[in-house]
């Protein structure tokens, strides 16, 4: 009974909130832009969420709108900038690259930067200094302290 | 490596100064973080709206059947006397209830303040009015909520400053608190009305 629950949790796929066969355009091919196009859009309701995922009223509202202006024959940058226009660079979940937006995208190189450096300093602090030869008195020294017993 | 620190003692107390400040730093923002959380003046989920400084959509919605208030139009936001709210409610929507003593508040004061009805029934939108008080001057409904997302809506309440020029100046996504009206919408009332 276990493994039998065990393999049918292994079998269920990943639940979609685009469940609901009457949402879905006739055209495959289309429809199959549309959920690409979904997934480029953030739910503005549960904001980790693209519309495509999230079950929110407003996110069904949006795949209808991006469902229609597809079926409509608009071009994926057009449908992008329709939404683009109504709630700003927030709706976009690559926005673009912006004054705003620059510390966001910088972030990966800047940590890149800042993981460099810090390895780079702990290198030059870990090199160990060259031995200097003994002097003479130390010479002696070492000889006496071989001597004793 | 040790030489070279305790040679200089205010490298050493830089050394040791430096996480301290670092920290103190850190904290001192999370405290401003906080604090905005609190006075919702700083909120990471708000979205800002993509139509400040712009005229609002262009749109003509129909006022909710039964209503004797007469509906809006995108007309009816240009070549104004004095700056009007709009304000996007429905009668499902609780914290609508929190904001709505506030916008009978504008309406003593003459502010006018023109109400769509998001997804909501008319005769429900209707009575949440007749039960509360109603503070438009203008009713309209906009149950299918299209229009709503030519305005950036997404959830209600939520509420804009149309200057006398039909520019949009504020959004504001929530409810309005008495905060808010103190804080916000009085004082650019008042610049506007200028």
């Amino acid at each position: 009974m276990r493994r039998l629950l065990l393999a049918l949790l292994l079998v269920a796929g990943p639940a979609f909130a685009l469940s609901d066969p009457a949402e879905q355009l006739p055209d495959a091919a289309q429809e199959q832009r549309a959920r690409v196009l979904g997934r480029e859009l953030r739910c503005l309701v549960c904001q980790n969420q693209s519309i495509e995922d999230s079950d929110a009223e407003l996110a069904r509202d949006l795949r209808r709108i991006v469902r229609e202006q597809v079926a409509a024959g608009r071009s994926d940058t057009q449908v992008l900038d329709y939404l683009h226009a109504r709630y700003g660079d927030f709706v976009l979940l690559r926005p673009p690259f912006t004054a705003g937006t620059a510390l966001l995208w910088a972030t990966p190189v800047l940590a890149l930067g800042a993981g460099a450096l810090l390895v780079l300093g702990l290198r030059r602090r870990r090199a160990a200094p060259v031995p200097q030869a003994l002097t003479p008195a130390e010479q002696a020294r070492l000889a006496e302290l071989d001597r004793t017993p | 490596m040790s030489d070279e620190t305790t040679a200089n003692p205010w490298r050493r107390r830089a050394l040791l100064g430096l996480p301290l400040l670092a920290a103190g730093g850190a904290g001192l923002g999370f405290w401003a973080m906080l604090r905005g959380l609190g006075t919702g003046s700083y909120d990471p989920h708000g979205v800002p709206s993509a139509l400040l400084g712009k005229a609002p959509p262009d749109f003509a919605l129909a006022a909710p059947a039964g209503s004797d208030l007469p509906a809006l139009t995108a007309a009816d936001l240009r070549g104004l006397q004095r700056p009007v709210l709009v304000n996007f409610f429905a009668s499902w929507c609780v914290p609508c209830v929190i904001e709505h003593p506030q916008l009978m508040t504008l309406k003593r004061q003459g502010v006018p303040v023109f109400g769509i009805a998001y997804k909501d029934k008319p005769a429900d939108a209707l009575g949440f009015l007749a039960r509360r008080g109603n503070p438009f001057t203008r009713l309209a409904a906009d149950e299918p909520g299209r229009v709503a997302i030519d305005w950036g809506v997404y959830g209600v309440p939520e509420s804009y400053l149309i200057d006398r020029q039909g520019l949009i100046r504020w959004r504001w996504a929530g409810p309005i608190t008495e905060d808010t009206m103190a804080a916000d919408l009085l004082p650019l009332l008042r610049r506007y009305s200028a």
